[in-house]
């Protein structure tokens, strides 16, 4: 493994409340125009001061909470100054030598197995800048619009001790926090821009490179390979590698040397004389957390029999562990089982293949599925087919048929003890194969297999395994005689 | 806000105002029909408001600043936007970029500033009251200069949503006025919570002016009658502060060690705030627009270059210095200190006095141009710059004259006793008509 890469993360992310960090404006801007969602505090007009949406600042603590910091009694807004167009009022107000949380950790899954233990440096608060719009390219772009509606919107930035040594290692950071954050229902990740992440990245012994920029959970994972794969190379020229800025381009996979200016900022940081310290003593007291990832990972365990592999993968999500529940809660004990290894396994495999959400798939449905597997009344195969067309129907908004409509509908149920098809598919498989049939009589294994594959791609999967077995050994066994 | 108008229109020789408004219409209330003046950087909806500077030339704001949504709902006529030095920064209103106003009482000297524009307004009779800021004696300056009365609140007592900002940790929005009277019953409109301004607090101002100070301590600070101090000036208010004596009060001398200090302390704290408030003057979403077909930092130095006047700039330059990296702890966390410093002295004073008393102002107003060089003009500002350092309320009130000119008595109070220094000065008001 690549133990001598070293990886810190910041990231940025979108708490989801509803108005914004200093004003009352609407943070539901996605859909709307652009500069419909602002007031004269986030476009920064002259005069206009911030007040303290305490929500967010709930909502924060609730995060700092549940990663194990120390919530400060006292925290500190303080303005960090620089000019850029997106930046109403030329300085962003963040928290900076009192932030409103230090310490704690994040447990995920190490790339040698086992929990390890990520550090975190802190959690601040801070609003989000608005952004520009590129008539043209950034570089040779004919003119920017500005838009003000993110202008304001509430961020905290969670700062990672450098305890990450794969890019795999940091893609698993990034989805057990972004799970974590979704249980204390204070980030949707579903909204475009709601996470931003910032790497920091070193080979052992070289300098560090701050890779900027990073907007997707699978571009953190692309941009730190790339990195490694670059500082690697100039190392293995004899060459230094260069302390810097780098900016990832999502779209070509590589990061790019930020132009020299953009280095040497001087933020000028100093205390938001608009806002008074703030103290959180009894507040953070107060908050009680709900069950967090981890803890529903035990308890999946411990209460449907799932394997720690399958109640990893159902927990690492919310939406996915609901939907688990809800699929089981008619009978926990008669579908569990088999319940984890469709959703784990199966549904997930297929939603990805479709690039799907979840969301469209409602469990009532699902469990339809697994009740007819539980049955037995059709076979694995065709378990897989109905499911194939369950989704493809949700993702073509099509008018759903329910599982066992679908079974019905294609003849998939399960063929039960022999109607004669299954025969006569045998007889054709063996007759069709007289390689096989040779084979099996030489001995070997894999013949009966690849007879059974036969057999099955005749029966379109509806023949019991178990049955086509024990049928065509016996058939296999007459022609011997 | 339907409501009736009045005419307003005045001969504004002295060039007081920078917008008049002619026919201001007024609702009901405390102040039905009264023309009010307002300086021009208090955001008044529909009105430019340009904090006298070619940068926010143009800018009419699409929102009232609490004081005046207080000041229409009291019944107010918004009668004008008076002159100031740019965004406040100046002791004489010489640094506006739409000319200096004259002070009514010598058209060749300056009436004070940074609201001076509100002061002469009201010397020379064109309103009755006006509101001022003050961020280091920019009420307190002007009032002494016309010969007028203006009182710098307690620091969190006034609402500054939609004062542009200058310094923020030390300014604040107050009442200006020909009357201790007048500026007391501005102050009840205008002072109380707002739930826009997260450093105002709830300390509504009720006060009715009491003129009996029979037993009342004041504090008599050496340094205000130190070098520098023009000792006509120290007479008039020694006078004067022999009258209160008359009337009941015992004086104790006393000293502010710490104000040695208190003027870098100041000077570091507000071109620090102003180099980050003022960052935000860029052209893109008001004022003159920068030249679209440059590439935006260059376009942002020309407009800022066109837009801010030189006082205006040296100040953002030594703000933007003391605040960069290394330096912050040499200066602006320094003079943090020294402002807990000067926050100290006045507790320590305070326990035993009621009130401080002394000149508002080193000398008379200057001669127009007469102060050419930035120094000796922060210099005036050493006696004002003490009560925003600590937060603490400070009125001037007319006392006297020397060499024909106005001078200002200063009172100075506890952080939140507004009403103290109010009947204090109206007890001295009332002993001299």
């Amino acid at each position: 493994m690549e133990t001598d890469v070293i990886v810190g993360l910041e990231v940025h992310c979108q708490l989801d409340t509803k108005s914004k960090l200093f004003c009352g404006c609407s943070t539901d801007y996605r859909s709307d125009g652009p500069n419909t969602h602002v007031c004269p505090i986030c476009l920064g007009l002259p005069g206009a001061m911030p007040v303290l949406n305490k929500r967010s600042i709930e909502y924060a603590m609730r995060v700092a909470k549940a990663l194990n910091c120390t919530v400060l009694h006292e925290s500190e807004f303080s303005r960090k100054n620089y000019f850029y167009p997106d930046l109403d009022k030329a300085y962003q107000i963040t928290q900076y030598d009192k932030p409103l949380a230090e310490g704690g950790y994040l447990e995920i899954e190490g790339d040698e197995g086992g929990e390890k233990r990520i550090r975190l440096t802190r959690i601040h608060v801070e609003e989000d800048p608005g952004r520009l719009v590129h008539m043209g390219n950034a570089e040779r772009g004919k003119y920017s619009l500005v838009d003000y509606n993110r202008a304001g919107i509430p961020l905290i930035e969670i700062v990672s001790e450098p305890d990450m040594r794969s890019p795999k290692e940091a893609r698993k950071f990034l989805n057990k926090l972004r799970a974590t954050l979704e249980y204390l229902s204070v980030f949707d990740s579903d909204k475009e821009g709601s996470l931003r992440v910032d790497a920091n990245i070193s080979i052992k012994g070289s300098e560090r490179v701050e890779v900027k920029n990073i907007t997707s959970y699978k571009g953190v994972e692309k941009a730190l390979t790339f990195e490694i794969t670059r500082q690697k190379n100039v190392l293995r020229r004899g060459q230094k590698v260069d302390r810097e800025t780098r900016h990832f381009l999502e779209a070509r996979g590589v990061t790019q040397s930020a132009r020299s200016k953009e280095q040497e900022h001087d933020y000028r940081y100093f205390p938001e004389p608009d806002l008074r310290p703030l103290h959180v003593r009894s507040w953070v007291e107060g908050i009680v957390l709900p069950e967090l990832p981890d803890a529903r990972r035990e308890r999946f365990m411990a209460q449907y029999g799932c394997s720690l592999n399958h109640a990893r993968t159902l927990t690492g999500e919310l939406k996915l562990a609901n939907f688990f529940e809800k699929v089981v809660v008619s009978d926990p004990k008669g579908l569990s089982m088999l319940a984890a290894t469709w959703i784990a396994d199966t549904l997930i495999g297929e939603l990805n293949f479709r690039d799907m959400e979840l969301d469209p798939v409602d469990p009532e449905s699902f469990t339809g599925l697994v009740r007819l597997l539980k049955a037995g009344t059709i076979t694995d195969k065709s378990g897989v087919e109905v499911l194939r067309v369950m989704l493809d129907q949700r993702l073509k908004q099509e008018t759903p048929e329910t599982p066992a409509g679908i079974v019905a509908r294609l003849n998939l149920a399960k063929t039960k003890g022999d109607t004669g098809a299954i025969t006569t598919a045998i007889e054709e498989a063996i007759n069709e194969n007289q390689k096989a049939l040779e084979d099996y009589r030489a001995g070997k294994a894999g013949a009966l297999n690849f007879l059974v594959g036969q057999v099955m791609k005749k029966t379109r999967g509806r023949a019991d395994p178990g049955e086509l077995n024990r049928m065509l050994a016996e058939a296999l066994q007459k022609r011997e005689a | 806000m339907s409501g009736t108008s009045i005419r307003f229109e005045p001969d504004d020789t002295f060039n007081a105002f920078l917008t008049v408004c002619k026919r201001p219409t007024h609702t009901g209330g405390k102040l039905a029909g009264v023309a009010v003046a307002v300086k021009d950087n208090i955001s008044t909806r529909g009105i430019e408001t340009t904090c006298a500077s070619r940068i926010l030339k143009g800018y009419v704001p699409p929102y009232d600043a609490h004081v005046v949504e207080l000041l229409r709902k009291s019944g107010a006529a918004i009668a004008g936007k008076t002159n100031m030095d740019e965004f406040g920064m100046g002791t004489t209103t010489e640094n506006s970029a739409f000319g200096p106003t004259l002070n009514p009482c010598d058209t060749g000297r300056v009436p004070g500033g940074s609201s001076g524009g509100s002061a002469a307004a009201i010397a020379s009779g064109m309103v009755r009251m006006a509101l001022g800021t003050d961020t280091g004696g920019s009420i307190r300056c002007p009032a002494a200069f016309c010969g007028i009365t203006g009182l710098k609140p307690s620091y969190g007592r006034v609402s500054r949503y939609g004062l542009i900002a200058y310094a923020n940790s030390l300014e604040q929005v107050g009442p200006m006025g020909r009357t201790v009277s007048d500026v007391s019953t501005l102050m009840q409109v205008i002072a109380g919570y707002d739930r826009h301004d997260s450093t105002s607090l709830n300390k509504p101002y009720t006060h009715t002016p009491h003129a009996e100070i029979k037993g009342l301590k004041i504090g008599i600070p050496e340094e205000y009658f130190g070098e520098g101090v023009d000792p006509k000036v120290a007479a008039s208010v020694k006078i004067a502060i022999g009258r209160l004596e008359e009337l009941g009060a015992t004086t104790v001398p006393c000293s502010i060690p710490s104000m040695e200090y208190a003027l870098a302390a100041y000077y570091v704290t507000c071109t620090c705030e102003a180099s980050s408030n003022l960052a935000r003057f860029d052209g893109v979403r008001y004022g003159p627009a920068a030249d679209t077909k440059k590439p935006w930092h260059e376009a942002y130095q020309e407009v800022r270059r066109a837009g801010f006047g030189t006082e205006v700039r040296r100040r953002i330059m030594l703000g933007t210095f003391a605040l960069s990296s290394g330096y912050y702890g040499k200066y602006y966390a320094k003079a943090q200190v020294a402002r807990e410093n000067v926050r100290k002295d006045f507790q320590r004073i305070f326990a035993d006095v009621d009130v401080i008393a002394g000149p508002t102002m080193p000398t008379i107003a200057f001669r127009l141009c007469e102060k050419s060089d930035p120094l000796s003009m922060y210099l005036a500002d050493i006696l004002t710059v003490p009560a925003n350092l600590a937060g603490i309320p400070a009125i001037s009130v007319p006392c006297g004259k020397a060499d024909g000119m106005p001078v200002g008595l200063q009172i100075m109070g506890r952080h939140f006793e507004d009403e103290r220094v109010i009947d204090v000065a109206y007890a001295y008001e009332q002993a001299v008509i």
